[in-house]
């Protein structure tokens, strides 16, 4: 088994995606099906995006198994009001910032869900919110 | 259809990707949302975008995109060109609109993914 750590900051656009990326190289350098891989790490980037918009800051634990790779993703809040609802494709709280990156649509959550096998997303105001998923090597 | 080809089309700058510049593409996609880019199921894909900023080449590299467009003659800056370089996606730097681009390229062999 392998584990990874890594921090994300709030607000900090310019280095979204950078854990994707080194779980991308990881997941190939393992010789792990281009499409797991392709699902795996859009749903990672999606939800790095999402920490840097909406999230006081957050940390990403990545455990690779030889049969799959589990991802938690945990930040430090202020949370998700109503899970239901930003399940939702189009329900978006993004700033203006967000969007001028090319995100903020509302469809970050539900696609994360559509590329992961297991997902479970839990939150509490204040607190924080829990994302953690987990993608299969074999079908 | 070659980047190559596809460059000269649209009187393209390519900025990256020197190396694959004979590189065939069947596919093409256009969008200003990155978040639509990566719903993408398809493969070689080349995806036209009016969207300069980092976070567009690393949308095409978690969706194995390898060919970016960028239209409306937006600067491309060197963060972008050497992260481009980096995922092995040529970065074609386009002077016509988004409309314009597509109407070109939509009277090839590119075909819509939907």
């Amino acid at each position: 088994m392998m584990e990874f750590n890594f921090k994300i900051e709030s607000g900090d656009f310019t280095n979204a995606g950078s854990i994707s990326s080194s779980v991308k190289r990881a997941l190939k350098q393992l010789n792990v099906d281009g499409s797991v891989i392709k699902r795996t790490v859009v749903a990672l980037y999606e939800s790095e995006v999402n920490v840097v918009a909406h999230s006081h800051g957050g940390e990403v634990v990545v455990n690779i198994f030889d049969d799959c790779i589990k991802i938690n993703i945990t930040d430090s809040g202020p949370g998700i009001p109503d899970i239901e609802k930003a399940m939702t494709q189009g329900f978006s709280t993004a700033s203006p910032e967000v969007r001028e990156m090319g995100f903020g649509a509302g469809m970050g959550l539900p696609n994360i869900k559509n590329n992961t096998d297991d997902f479970d997303l839990k939150s509490e105001m204040g607190v924080g919110t829990v994302l953690k998923f987990v993608n299969y090597f074999k079908a | 259809m070659k980047i190559s080809e596809i460059a000269k089309l649209i009187d393209g700058e390519i900025k990256s990707g020197f190396d694959n510049l004979d590189h065939k593409f069947e596919f093409a996609f256009a969008s200003d949302l990155m978040s639509d880019v990566l719903t993408v199921k398809q493969s070689n894909v080349l995806l036209i975008t009016g969207l300069a900023n980092i976070q567009a080449i690393r949308t095409a590299e978690m969706s194995d995109i390898h060919c970016i467009i960028v239209v409306r003659n937006k600067e491309l800056n060197e963060e972008m060109i050497e992260l481009a370089e980096e995922c092995d996606i040529t970065l074609i730097k386009c002077k016509y609109s988004m409309f314009k681009t597509v109407g070109i390229l939509y009277d090839t062999v590119l075909k819509p993914l939907y």
